[in-house]
């Protein structure tokens, strides 16, 4: 029986972004949909009752969500080829933290660079500065987070990178000139197909952000 | 020199967490008792980046983040599963357990820490989440089926955290007349063997609770 499945998402979204390149490592196919955000559908509502919100996977007809959770569903269910964790336990582990510090610590920050002024945004963008920092010594002189091949880490930050103009331009300020070896490993990513099929364009990106920033009252 | 240790805090529900899943497993370990108000070298040096406790070292290799941490032991350890093994049931585990420390556990935080005026709103919110919670349980025994699973670890701070705070501060989210379904998983949870022995002194919890309640000048 064929697979059937569905991402319920939004164009610019980057943890709906994680997901798609999560998919395409793995050659699956699947149905996009777009979700309109300020008009929630019925099947978003059904399919993620507790946050409602994308993404949303959808595979024959059981509903998964919550980005990182998606994307490592995706590797256990569809494990032949391309496993984005490593297989010793420790190694996961690590792997798994530095997700986590991606949600937990850069995310809010970067919401801070596109949206507040003044002082609030220069402790924003010294933050930023510093997490890249400190993935850049995760980094290392591997290509990958993932080592010689993508994996759950580079599939959980570089779809940011999409948004990186974005957060230069509203703050001010240069990404590459602070952190070079992040803007080579995205570089490098972006020449996989998984990644440059599913970023977006960063000016539609920013066009996007300008609007979020008049219906927010920021400028 | 002991293979597995863990930087621990007495009355953190984080850090029980690990010592439920370590000791359901029976994995033998040094515990490490950190004094959050003085971190100690070795706690700075294991988790420089967030600078909390549990900390699990095995074999001298630090691990940080106690959801993080759960899943490592599950891999290591093959005794006593907490996950399963379906890669659907597993997404599932992870959602919950999530849902708990980033929903349910702020919401309720927020019932405690919040103005006067502001409390109520709070009390609907974590009520609500609750509610979702309650759901997920439905007839089951516990989160993970039979018998516990992460889920059940993970919600150690509405198994027995909870009760303490509102003992400490006299609010009153969880009775049985608004979460019948919710009560009967916290007793049957708190009498579970595994959870009985990694739980902190009742007493002592809620007399901590009530001097930091009193510290900040919080009335119920």
């Amino acid at each position: 029986m064929a697979d059937e499945v569905t991402l319920l998402d939004f164009w610019a979204s980057p943890f709906g972004i994680r997901v798609r390149i999560a998919l395409a490592e793995k050659g699956v196919k699947y149905e996009y949909s777009e979700q309109n955000l300020k008009n929630k559908s019925a099947l978003l509502l059904q399919m993620n009752p507790v946050y409602k919100k994308i993404p949303t996977l959808i595979h024959n007809g059981r509903s998964v969500c919550e980005s990182l959770i998606i994307v490592q569903y995706v590797d256990d269910a569809w494990k032949a080829n391309a496993p984005f964790l490593p297989s010793d336990p420790h190694q996961r582990a690590q792997t798994r933290f530095w997700a986590d510090f991606i949600d937990k610590k850069v995310f809010e920050i970067t919401k801070k660079i596109w949206t507040a002024k003044g002082e609030e945004l220069e402790g924003a963008k010294k933050d930023f500065i510093e997490c890249l920092k400190l993935l850049e010594g995760e980094l290392g002189e591997k290509p990958y987070f993932g080592g010689e091949n993508l994996g759950y880490v580079d599939v959980a930050f570089v779809p940011f990178y999409c948004w990186f103009y974005a957060y230069e331009t509203c703050g001010k300020f240069s990404i590459e000139a602070e952190c070079p070896k992040i803007i080579a490993w995205a570089k490098r990513c972006m020449k996989k197909e998984s990644v440059s099929r599913s970023l977006e364009d960063p000016k539609k990106v920013y066009e996007f952000v300008l609007e979020l920033r008049k219906r927010l009252g920021v400028d | 020199m002991a293979e597995v240790k863990l930087l621990g805090a007495w009355g953190s529900p984080f850090s029980r967490r690990v010592e439920m899943a370590l000791k359901l497993k029976g994995v033998e370990y040094e515990y490490i008792e950190e004094d959050l108000g003085n971190k100690s070298p070795l706690l700075l040096k294991y988790n420089p980046i967030h600078k909390k406790v549990p900390v699990l070292l095995h074999n001298g290799k630090p691990i940080a983040e106690s959801l993080v941490i759960l899943e490592y032991i599950d891999e290591t350890w093959k005794t006593n599963p907490i996950l399963p093994e379906d890669p659907y049931d597993k997404a599932m585990a992870r959602f919950w357990a999530k849902f708990l420390d980033d929903t349910c556990m702020p919401a309720i935080w927020q019932i405690m820490w919040s103005k006067e005026n502001q409390r109520e709103k709070a009390m609907e919110e974590a009520i609500q989440h609750l509610k979702t919670l309650e759901n997920e349980l439905k007839d089951k025994r516990f989160f993970g089926g039979e018998t516990i699973g992460l889920v059940d670890i993970v919600a150690n701070f509405i198994g027995f955290w909870l009760g303490a705070f509102q003992e400490a501060s006299g609010m009153e989210l969880v009775n049985k007349e608004r979460f019948p379904v919710l009560c009967r998983w916290i007793d049957e949870y708190v009498n579970c063997s595994v959870v009985k022995q990694n739980l902190p002194p009742r007493d002592k919890l809620i007399a901590f609770l009530q001097s930091r309640f009193s510290a900040s000048s919080w009335k119920y």
